[in-house]
């Protein structure tokens, strides 16, 4: 769903810049406080895992393909501004050299896949995973944020399209949400494969403080 | 340990680009499908406001495109981890230099 320039007028992408540019100021704030010696190899890692993954279309229906976004994915693994961190070097490096996403939504890109992917994500995830105890509520919770967190980005991906006036909302909306309701389960299953990989080979990673 | 662990995790990515990537749909992706439907697509279509230098993933002066994909994403994996490892240190840094 990375958003190509042309599509957003420029009040909407500019709000967008400025929102993505203080969050994740923000985020390195944060990060840069907390980090652990150890958790930079695991985020450089993942971001090369996110953006091989990413380049994976997989087809859903009607001549319509979706790939993996990874946001939910690095959150559970890093936590919300070390994952949000993560993200936003991935989406910038695909539209400087891949052209994946424009250059003006940059910050439209960073906030619908990288601050509602990770950020708005992690607390997502904490909130479905609460009432569960056991192990089986990881999967559970990863399962439907990763769903959830794709079919709002892309409602919010609608949204802006709105505003910008690209298109009607009462179109755009239930077109984005529904083609991602399909690709989001994409989404799901990789994020929880991955997670359940994680925490056989290497549970000691589950563990590891969040930033 | 940790050291480990990166090295399968960067078998497993340039893995998934060898061997996925060139056979990954072409098809359009869920955003360019409504555009297409909902006709505005040709508004993304304008000059590109930064000419990349490997555009859809293609690296343009390889004419066999499955290992033009496979080449850009290996230059990307490359990137990614190398950019946020640096970005990791450097944050770390400042980290300590601020702990003094």
């Amino acid at each position: 769903m990375h958003i190509p320039d042309g599509f957003l007028d420029p009040k909407t992408w500019i709000t967008l810049d400025a929102v993505a540019t203080g969050t994740v100021g923000l985020s390195v704030y944060k990060t840069s406080r907390k980090l652990r010696e150890r958790m930079i190899p695991l985020m450089g890692v993942l971001a090369a895992f996110i953006f091989a993954a990413q380049m994976l279309n997989f087809p859903v229906a009607g001549g319509t393909s979706g790939h993996f976004v990874g946001g939910v994915l690095a959150a559970i693994l890093l936590g919300p501004f070390a994952g949000t961190l993560v993200m936003t070097v991935v989406i910038i490096v695909q539209a400087l050299l891949f052209q994946d996403g424009g250059i003006a939504v940059l910050g439209a890109n960073v906030f619908n896949m990288a601050i509602v992917g990770s950020l708005l994500g992690y607390y997502i995830f904490r909130a479905i995973k609460m009432p569960f105890k056991s192990d089986k509520g990881l999967y559970i919770s990863a399962f439907i944020t990763s769903w959830l967190v794709v079919v709002i980005s892309s409602s919010l991906v609608a949204i802006q399209l709105a505003i910008s006036k690209t298109v009607a909302l009462a179109v755009a909306l239930p077109a984005m949400a529904g083609v991602h309701a399909l690709i989001g389960i994409g989404e799901a299953l990789i994020t929880v494969g991955i997670i359940t990989l994680v925490k056989k080979v290497r549970p000691d990673l589950m563990s590891i403080e969040k930033v | 340990m940790m050291k480990k662990f990166v090295i399968i995790g960067l078998i497993v990515s340039a893995a998934l680009v060898l061997l996925i990537a060139p056979f990954a749909s072409s098809w359009p992706d869920g955003l360019e499908r409504v555009a297409i439907n909902l006709g505005f697509i040709e508004k993304g279509e304008g000059l590109p406001v930064l000419r990349s230098p490997m555009p859809d993933y293609m690296l343009n002066f390889i004419k066999d495109e499955r290992l033009s994909t496979i080449l850009a994403g290996l230059v990307g994996i490359t990137v990614m981890f190398l950019l946020v490892y640096v970005i990791g240190l450097l944050l770390k840094r400042r980290q300590n230099m601020e702990k003094n």
